[in-house]
């Protein structure tokens, strides 16, 4: 991930994923993807280029890139903490475990700490509903998460 | 003689520690020398016992559970290599009763096999369904799947067997099957299961959905928030694409599929079907009126199915077995057998397959042995965030979909939340309007704006602000929203709503207000 390039170098690099992926059916969502992945963003600078190179026009792009939670317009810290807000985590004391979080990181939802450290989400349901409640750091996934998990996760995120 | 161990690999074992388990057992064997493999198992679905470790010997599987990384040296020393007892030994794994109660048809494989080991899948009965496939013609396959009885367990129940009979009837040269896996509702993970533990048998059904339509391509869509999934399925195609399972030439034969997975970002109502085939071809996942049915006008303004993960996995099974066989389970227009997930405020929380019938009490307090709080359990949601909370006094109520659908409610995707007494049936409401106002596409404006307006109208009677009115203008509300949106989201976002006001009315009628007594 490189979240440091000149605008030019982005747009140049996001012409090349485009073109990676142009070739496949629907093309699009693996395009901003892969850009995400690359970024940690989907960069304003990058809209006009895939536009171009799908033949769409630039709102098209923008409209497809706001629709979805998941595509972010600015980075996100180091660290990424989702924590399921669904039902069946609701069951089980996630509202609790979200103002613990909230309290030990000193920000909200959709918010990054001040040293860019991790950024806070709420994700709708991981699948990990029979070990409520749950988190995901980083692709990492934690059930039952209670005060010793809570520290675990803190204790990663300040490494 | 080696040793098999086996360690799931399932996401919801890895949320459980089986990674830091498998670790610990790896770093024991070569300390002690020992002749011992690890095979890196689905789950079995039952996730008070997970992390599970099984060990192969010679009177079957034995099972300990829930093992933590500190308990690893204790279960060598105690000789759990050979089946010994030990404090976490389950004993036989076939013999734990919420094992033994389920008839596993779909998930025959699930938690047994290394997902991605070809040889254990054909061990196991794998790709036999496909195998008499490719010398059936495609009416022939299309009645045996009708004959089944087998309806769509994404949650709207549409007969599998007629969907594919439209698909096979178009005339188009290039006919998709679309597998959804995007399966966003709370309590449920049986896709997610199948994707991690048996990846072969969803490739198995889609292959066959391909043979007995005419489509060539196929497409599992499925969630940002199940990496594992993807990247297991991703793995499970590379392996069948290089064994002639996917290709030009399916087994040998003369027909021709393959597929690929794409990934969804995080929009929950691209689970419904006209959105999920708008995110795929890149737009914005918004719904599509119907008709044109996506049968005919689907991917590409091409004749598709679009099928869940579950019941393309259980067509293997009733190619092989045959559609009375899968017929015979079940009751009423509900044949065969249902993955229920058991998730939420839950003793005994995972997956468990049976035939359809079970009453909701049976499920929740036999099988799912009450709460995990030890609390008494308040209510029940059945179906995800758009489905209905039932009290106890509806506990009588059979698992199937017309039962269901007389009451008010829907079986959806089979997850069903437990809650305890603690629960604020009030809170759920304004939280199932909440979902729809956040996951909302924007197409229907009872959906779009309605649900934002639920909120505020919720938050009103909570607040004691003219309860009586404002429970008639919710109930008003959520009838809009129900015959005035296109989809399910809009449309059964009133179930939660009106089941916890109508069932709950308790939680409705709050002490009044703060503000008045002042």
């Amino acid at each position: 991930m490189n979240m440091y390039l000149a605008a030019a170098d982005m747009a140049e690099r996001s012409r090349e994923i485009a073109r990676e992926h142009k070739h496949l059916e629907g093309p699009l969502l693996p395009i901003l993807h892969a850009i995400q992945a690359e970024f940690g963003y989907v960069p304003e600078d990058a809209k006009p280029v895939i536009a171009g190179e799908l033949n769409l026009s630039r709102a098209e792009v923008h409209g497809v890139v706001t629709f979805y939670h998941e595509f972010r317009d600015h980075p996100a810290g180091r660290h990424m903490l989702k924590l399921c807000r669904a039902e069946a985590c609701q069951s089980m004391g996630s509202d609790h475990v979200a103002d613990r979080v909230r309290q030990l990181l000193g920000i909200d939802f959709h918010q990054t700490t001040l040293d860019g450290a991790v950024t806070l989400e709420p994700v709708y349901c991981l699948g990990l509903c029979a070990c409520a409640p749950a988190a995901m750091l980083d692709g990492e996934v934690y059930g039952r998460v209670d005060e010793h998990c809570l520290s675990e996760i803190v204790g990663e995120i300040g490494r | 003689m080696t040793v098999t161990i086996f360690i799931p690999r399932d996401a919801a074992s890895l949320a459980l520690g089986a990674e830091k388990v498998a670790t610990a057992v790896a770093g024991e064997i070569a300390a002690r020398g020992l002749d011992a493999r690890i095979v890196r198992n689905g789950s079995r679905g039952m996730f008070w016992l997970e992390p599970l470790v099984e060990v192969r010997t010679e009177r079957g599987r034995v099972a300990y559970g829930p093992v933590k990384a500190s308990d690893v040296r204790s279960l060598f020393d105690a000789g759990f290599l050979s089946g010994q007892g030990h404090p976490l030994c389950l004993g036989l794994t076939k013999e734990i009763p919420f094992l033994r109660q389920q008839t596993r048809l779909t998930f025959s494989r699930c938690g047994v096999t290394d997902p991605l080991s070809l040889d254990d899948y054909r061990h196991y009965e794998g790709l036999k369904g496909l195998e008499k496939t490719i010398a059936m013609t495609p009416a022939e396959i299309v009645a045996q799947v009708t004959d089944s009885g087998l309806r769509g367990r994404g949650g709207a129940g549409f007969p599998t067997g007629i969907k594919w009979k439209t698909v096979m009837e178009a005339a188009a040269p290039q006919k998709y099957i679309v597998c959804n896996a995007d399966e966003g509702d709370s309590a449920t993970f049986a896709d997610r299961m199948i994707m991690e533990g048996d990846p072969f048998v969803l490739i198995e059904g889609m292959v066959i959905a391909g043979i007995a339509t005419g489509a060539t391509k196929g497409y599992v869509y499925t969630r940002s928030e199940y990496p594992h999934a993807i990247a297991t399925m991703s793995e499970a195609i590379g392996i069948a694409r290089k064994a002639g399972i996917l290709g030009s030439s399916v087994l040998g034969s003369a027909h021709v599929f393959d597929m690929e997975i794409r990934s969804g970002a995080g929009a929950y109502v691209c689970g419904e079907e006209t959105s999920l085939l708008n995110s795929l071809e890149g737009k914005r996942g918004v719904v599509r009126a119907k008709p044109p049915l996506p049968a005919l006008q689907g991917f590409l303004g091409r004749p598709t199915v679009v099928n869940n993960v579950i019941s393309l996995a259980s067509i293997p099974v009733i190619m092989d077995r045959g559609a009375e066989f899968y017929r015979d389970f079940g009751m009423g227009r509900s044949r065969g057998t249902i993955p229920i997930q058991i998730a939420g405020n839950v003793r005994h929380g995972g997956l468990f397959e049976t035939a359809f019938g079970l009453s909701l009490g049976e499920i929740v307090d036999q099988i799912g042995g009450g709460t995990a709080s030890g609390r008494p359990v308040k209510a029940v949601q059945v179906g995800g965030p758009l489905g209905a909370y039932f009290p106890r006094a509806l506990f009588d109520r059979p698992f199937d979909y017309e039962a269901f659908a007389a009451k008010d409610g829907l079986i959806g995707h089979a997850g069903i939340t437990v809650f305890d007494d603690t629960a604020d049936l009030l809170k759920q409401a304004r939280f199932a309007m909440e979902f729809c106002a956040i996951e909302s596409c924007g197409k229907c404006t009872p959906c779009r704006i309605g649900s934002t307006r639920g909120v505020e109208t919720v938050d009103r009677i909570a607040r004691g602000i003219e309860p009586e009115k404002n429970k008639a203008l919710l109930a008003d509300l959520c009838n809009t929203m129900k015959f005035g949106s296109l989809c399910a989201l809009g449309g059964f976002t009133p179930y939660p709503v009106m089941s916890a006001m109508t069932h709950f009315p308790e939680d409705f009628a709050p002490t009044p207000l703060i503000e008045a007594a002042e």
